[in-house]
């Protein structure tokens, strides 16, 4: 079981308000990703939760119980570090038996719960070794077998692949995704790249400044951003804004379109433009664009699309795609 | 330093230091060596005959030479012993956020800059006198008898005195050590359901074995020469009570004036340093190879 509710927390550092008044329910086995940029507070919400931190106000409760209270181990969470924090001085085995030392199983149970999380994190050929011997995903995949053997309520990562390569990162993913599925465990799951967030969560919720400025799955976040930060902030490339006459013809102060959404030809369209710079990457091309109506664009076409810097081309925006947003920054319906 | 050219340049550019090192060390070595062979007093004058190992004879069966020697692994054991755990608690104590951490970092550090004979001084005279002592003042305060701290228990007593003196050096090791364990780690162990005591034995002491490694091997070596604290406040005595090898060298060749049986002693006292470096390395010397 792992329902979280945060109930009007806050959190202070000396007189900095990291985190103003913040409510957020997490569902029993969600998967749940903080998103948001540098320094908004989404690893000091993750600790709040794990209770490394003490909330200056507010009520954290897990599965109904008051947690706020209780001390870390007390919680039934698990946390992986993105430092991976394992013990340097320990085998493998003997990080992963760690928290069921101090929880007080005997030796067999502990001998059993290890053979087991090493087969689902494909380690069992490096138990003996010292973390110091294991690689980057290894190691990673040694600090979640120290988390799943306690059988926690909740799972909270901390940007846990982003000391892992381009590639690793994706595989890591994956099974993270997979242990999931399989687990069914509530997950809380701290990031910056987006691109893990969409791919990973059941539901983001997007923060700045310790604000909660979006919570939904993310094809809600992508397709109905609330406001103009979500707008900008989910997606890749970023959606463009326009401001102006673009936009007062559709009455907003700004309007959004994403690259995808945008039509591209050599011959005809609404915005005529000048390439500025042209990214071919084989499955799409990103153009930058310089249009005379509507300011510098980004668009991008799928597959190859054979402009150079200084060619024209025309973008045609589909109009249903279209974003808008109030002088707030508000999205309007 | 990959290839040969830059190996035999490397080789050409430290050898001045490496002569130097051993003329440093090779000449007073070779010159004890030989003059240990020697009758040589300075109170009989004359030839300087060899005599084999008729000097060694003497020293070895000497009956002070037993009580010296176990003197002197008292003496380094005993403050061994307190620097380590004392340096550990002080560390750990020093780590933590407090008001003043500066100033009180000064402090703890400061007896270190104190020479030893200046040291040992300020404690005979000031401290444990017995008639007008800080401590007989205190005992006598309490109502207590004075307790006469170099007469009753004098090797104690100097334990004491040089501890204090090196604690300092250790505190500031394992401090720094303690500050580079990763904060993570202590987190995750209290996620783990690990408590102040688990994780001062599961995670911080394993990470401090190295620097205490460190501490024990830099300390052992100027241990076993400890010399000023016992000049200037026993003397070695009362007996030998308080001497250790350093002590009975100088005894032996400057108060009898026996520059060969001195020497002898010198270099018994190099065998024996040597032994005892075989054997911390043997027990922990494994720590550093992690
Ligand atoms: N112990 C602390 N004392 C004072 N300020 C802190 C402390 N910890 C965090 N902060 C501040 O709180 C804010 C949020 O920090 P936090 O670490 O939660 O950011 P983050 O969203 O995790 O950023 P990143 O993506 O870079 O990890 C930052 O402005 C930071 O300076
Ligand atoms: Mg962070």
């Amino acid at each position: 079981m792992g329902h979280i509710s945060l109930n009007q927390i806050t959190k202070t550092f000396g007189n900095v308000q990291v985190i103003p008044p913040l409510d957020l329910e997490i569902e029993d086995g969600e998967f749940i990703v903080f998103v948001g940029p540098s320094g908004c507070g989404k690893s000091t919400l993750l600790r709040l939760i794990a209770g490394l931190e003490d909330v200056t106000s507010g009520e954290i409760k897990i599965d109904g119980r008051d947690a706020t209270e209780t001390p870390p181990a007390k919680r039934g969470l698990a946390m992986v570090f993105q430092s991976y924090a394992l013990y340097p001085h320990m085998s493998v085995r003997k990080n992963i038996a760690f928290p069921l030392k101090m929880a007080g199983f005997d030796k067999a149970e502990i001998d059993r719960k290890i053979d087991d999380a090493a087969r689902v994190l494909n380690l069992t050929d490096y138990l003996d070794r010292r973390p110091g011997q294991l690689s980057g995903g290894q190691r990673q995949r040694v600090a979640i077998g120290r988390a799943i053997v306690r059988e926690p309520a909740a799972f909270l990562f901390d940007e846990p692949l982003s000391n892992l390569d381009a590639a690793l990162r994706v595989n890591m993913r994956l099974e993270i995704s997979e242990l999931h599925n399989k687990l069914e465990t509530t997950m809380i799951y701290v990031t910056h790249d987006q691109v893990e967030a969409m791919t990973m969560a059941d539901r983001i919720v997007v923060l700045r400044a310790g604000i909660i400025e979006q919570v939904g799955t993310p094809l809600e976040l992508y397709s109905k951003p609330r406001n103009l930060f979500v707008a900008g902030f989910i997606g890749s490339p970023k959606m463009n804004f326009i401001e102006g006459a673009v936009a007062e013809r559709r009455d907003a102060a700004k309007v959004g379109i994403r690259p995808e959404h945008m039509q591209l030809s050599l011959e005809e369209g609404r915005w005529e433009g000048t390439v500025s710079v042209s990214e071919h990457l084989g499955s799409d091309t990103f153009l930058h664009v310089e249009t005379e109506r509507a300011g510098m664009l980004t668009a991008r076409a799928d597959g190859e699309f054979p402009v150079r810097h200084g060619d024209r081309v025309f973008l045609t925006p589909q109009d249903d795609k279209i974003h808008r947003f109030d002088a707030e920054g508000m999205a309007l319906s | 330093m990959a290839t040969a050219h830059s190996r035999s340049a490397a080789r050409l550019m430290i050898s001045p230091a490496v002569l130097l090192l051993l003329g440093w060390m090779l000449i007073p070595l070779s010159m004890t060596l030989y003059f240990s062979f020697l009758r040589y007093n300075l109170l009989m004058p004359g030839a300087h005959d060899f005599i084999g190992f008729m000097n060694y004879r003497f020293f070895l069966t000497d009956p002070a030479f037993f009580s010296a020697l176990i003197n002197t692994l008292l003496l380094v054991g005993g403050v061994l012993v307190i620097t380590v755990f004392g340096g550990v608690l002080l560390a750990i104590l020093l780590d933590q956020p407090m008001w003043g951490q500066g100033i009180v970092r000064v402090l703890v550090i400061a007896p270190f800059f104190v020479m030893p004979t200046v040291s040992a001084l300020v404690w005979k005279n000031m401290f444990m006198n017995p008639v007008n002592g800080l401590f007989a003042n205190i005992f006598r305060a309490l109502g207590m008898q004075p307790f006469d701290f170099l007469g009753q228990a004098p090797l104690a007593s100097i334990i004491l005195i040089v501890s204090w003196g090196w604690l300092p050096f250790a505190t500031l090791i394992l401090l720094t050590a303690l500050q580079s364990l990763d904060r993570d780690q202590l987190e995750a162990a209290e996620m783990d359901g690990a408590g102040p005591l688990s994780r001062f034995f599961h995670i911080m002491l394993p990470h401090l074995a190295r620097a205490i490694t460190v501490v024990v091997l830099i300390q052992t070596i100027f241990l076993l020469s400890v010399f000023a604290e016992i000049l200037v406040t026993t003397n070695g005595g009362p007996g030998y009570a308080t001497t250790n090898i350093t002590y009975l060298v100088y005894a032996q060749s400057l108060l009898q004036f026996d520059v060969g049986g001195g020497s002898a002693g010198g270099i018994v006292a190099v065998i024996l340093a040597n032994i005892v470096a075989i054997f911390l390395m043997r027990m922990i010397g494994k720590n550093l190879d992690v």
